[in-house]
């Protein structure tokens, strides 16, 4: 060990050294705060029902089955980019009927296979849950996923 | 024990125990329904076991880590605890609210946000217990003697509290509410909680082998620095994909990879004061445990942990079975073992006998850290072959999910393996006393020529 080092020595390094990279960090998290509110997401899209979406995903706790941007669970799809693969970006209106009919229809009760329980939403919770998850397919994530399986 | 109110400790012992079962026995469920996946669908589904089996972690731990607090603070600050009152109710304020979360959970009462999900007057209840646990151990600290042990300890708790307070911060825009969101997780687990790893490691290496305070405390000082100066700006490793600017890709490329030095640490520190060390101290599990823990936490945390925090890699395993692998690996071996090593330690003080029952709580190490260990490697094997189908080749999510099914098997038989080890563990420490000293072969011991 760095017998040079006095135990007061390593010390005030540690305070040091902990206050200067916390207020680097800090201050990168501003920066990065600022560019998802004005160039990542569509801060203008951020709708009511885009919110009342997040709530829906919330209060259902969807998060723990599924990943949203890679992180959740690992137990069913990731739905970050759901949107894309129920084809959103070339015909919205059937990704929109898409994803209804999917919820709708749970649970499939299919022998073997994992079971989404069944959610009795309004069609009103519905449509923000979807808008939710269209408004997420748009943030500028540096192109993850690699593929749209997700 | 040398102070009276040491025994404090105690129930916090035991409540985190309980926890802890109940943990294991969520865990064995969720793992079942990977395994066959209509077991209990109905009844209960696979989310309402995951989110009861990773809070019930997160609150055991915490109770763990007051439990070891109120336990090394008199030693340290040569005094009794300021209040052991407040401790019991601080305790019962917690215990409650974190099993009124959990039978919440069952009902379908919670927060949707992950490992965040107790409703919000159970955040509230915790951040009010959790106060008064701090003002309890630094009144005491403060009239006491002061030592590089309990001022990093306690600076690691306060810390916990103030990151803690991000978890009332949820933000409408994801990207932004992700951002923060980390600011607990990843704070938590990489950055403070690796001072309070540390001190509570440095203390039953000081009690165990002898070695010089002022040579543990200089490491001491030395490894926190090491965690906070890589694991901030390490953070990063979590903003490559929330749509957070480019830069952290190489930034925290490198600063996560940093944060494998202070686990490394860890180990040389361990097994130098091991060695180092004069004393033979009777507690051979204590030992074992003292230096199982940081060997684990180095490969949970480091060597998993590297295998995928370079972006480039991450962009391909990012939220598949490899996190899942990791997360494990890293949690038992930095958090898990460190308790349960405390608890090996204290145990005999307070119930005023000498060590007992140690060679059944060695079979319980090792037979619980061989589970989690299988268990990683089977989750490793899982998320690789996933990331390849999934990630590389672009296969659809369930059609790969059906090529795991042997690892998942395989993963629930290791849970067994667990719960066996963990059963062990229990009787070990507050089932009747048998033995006094291990048997011989199985001793551990320090220093030159006493093997
Ligand atoms: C004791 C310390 C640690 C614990 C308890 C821990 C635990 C975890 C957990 C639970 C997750 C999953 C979070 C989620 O749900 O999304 C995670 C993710 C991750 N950890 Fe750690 N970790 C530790 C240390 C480390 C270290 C030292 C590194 C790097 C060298 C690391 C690299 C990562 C990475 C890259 C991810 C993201 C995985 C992904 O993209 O899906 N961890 N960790
Ligand atoms: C009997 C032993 C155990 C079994 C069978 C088990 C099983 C599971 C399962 C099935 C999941 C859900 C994975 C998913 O989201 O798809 C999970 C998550 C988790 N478990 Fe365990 N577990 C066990 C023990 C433990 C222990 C001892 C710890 C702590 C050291 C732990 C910490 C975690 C964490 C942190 C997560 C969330 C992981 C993440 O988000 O990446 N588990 N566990
Ligand atoms: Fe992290």
């Amino acid at each position: 060990m760095a017998d040079g080092l006095t135990k007061s020595a390593a010390r005030n390094i540690f305070y040091g050294g902990s206050l200067f990279f916390f207020l680097v960090f800090a201050g990168l998290t501003a920066h990065t705060h600022w560019y998802m509110v004005n160039v990542s997401t569509d801060s203008a899209g951020l709708t009511e029902s885009v919110k009342h979406g997040k709530e829906v995903w919330e209060k259902n706790m969807c998060i723990n089955c599924h990943s949203i941007m890679g992180e959740g669970a690992y137990f069913a799809p990731e739905l970050g980019n759901v949107w894309e693969r129920y084809g959103g970006h070339e015909n919205p209106e059937a990704a929109r009927a898409g994803i209804n009919a999917w919820i709708r229809a749970q649970p499939l009760g299919v022998e073997g296979r994992r079971q989404m329980p069944a959610y009795d939403f309004s069609d009103e919770e519905m449509s923000s849950l979807i808008d939710f998850l269209e408004w997420t397919d748009g943030i500028d994530d540096q192109n993850w996923p690699p593929h749209p399986a997700g | 024990m040398k102070y009276e109110t040491q025994k404090v400790a105690l129930p916090f012992f035991m409540v985190a125990m309980a926890l802890f079962t109940l943990q294991v026995v969520f865990g064995l469920l969720a793992a079942t329904v990977y395994a066959w996946p209509n077991f209990m669908a109905e009844v209960m589904p696979f989310h309402i076991m995951r989110v009861s089996h990773t809070n019930l972690l997160i609150v055991w731990l915490l109770i763990g880590f007051m439990g070891c607090t109120y336990y090394l603070m008199p030693e340290e600050a040569e005094r009794e605890i300021h209040s052991p009152n407040l401790a019991y109710l601080q305790l019962a304020i917690f215990a409650f609210a974190g099993a009124a979360a959990l039978v919440g959970y069952q009902f379908g009462i919670h927060e949707g946000r992950e490992f965040l999900e107790q409703p919000f007057w159970v955040k509230v209840l915790i951040t009010i217990s959790f106060l008064m646990f701090l003002f309890n151990t630094s009144m005491t600290l403060l009239k006491g003697r002061k030592t590089a042990i309990n001022m990093v300890l306690m600076l690691g708790l306060w810390l916990a509290a103030v990151f803690w307070l991000f978890a009332f911060y949820n933000p409408t825009n994801l990207a932004v509410d992700k951002l923060y969101w980390w600011w607990v997780v990843h704070l938590w687990v990489e950055g403070v909680w690796e001072l309070i790893m540390a001190s509570l490691l440095g203390y039953l290496l000081i009690k165990m082998t002898g070695v010089d305070r002022e040579v543990i405390e200089k490491w001491l000082y030395i490894i926190v620095g090491l965690a906070l100066f890589s694991g901030l700006l390490g953070t990063g490793h979590h903003y490559y994909w929330i749509g957070a600017p480019s830069y952290w890709q190489p930034l925290s490329s490198v600063f996560s990879t940093l944060e494998v030095a202070p686990f490394f640490a860890m180990v040389v520190f361990a097994f130098t004061m091991f060695w180092k060390g004069s004393r033979n101290h009777p507690n051979k599990a204590a030992m074992l445990w003292a230096l199982g823990c940081p060997t684990i936490a180095f490969f949970g945390a480091g060597v998993w942990g590297f295998m995928h925090t370079l972006s480039f890699i991450n962009y391909y395993t990012h939220g598949t079975q490899v996190t899942a692998a990791h997360g494990h690996l890293a949690f038992y071996g930095a958090y898990v073992m460190l308790i349960l090593g405390v608890i090996t330690y204290a145990m005999p003080q307070i119930r005023r006998v000498q060590p007992y029952n140690q060679v059944l709580n060695m079979w319980g190490f090792w037979i619980m850290t061989s589970g989690m260990c299988f268990m990683t490697f089977t989750l490793t094997f899982a998320g690789v072959v996933q990331t390849h189908l999934q990630r590389v080749l672009g296969m659809n999510y369930m059609e790969v999910q059906m090529q795991l099914e042997l690892f998942y098997i395989m993963r629930l038989g290791s849970g067994i393996a667990v719960a066996v080890g963990a059963g062990m563990l229990l009787y070990a420490f507050f089932g009747p006393v048998r033995e006094q000293v291990p048997a011989g072969g199985t001793q551990i011991t320090a220093g030159a020529g006493s093997v």
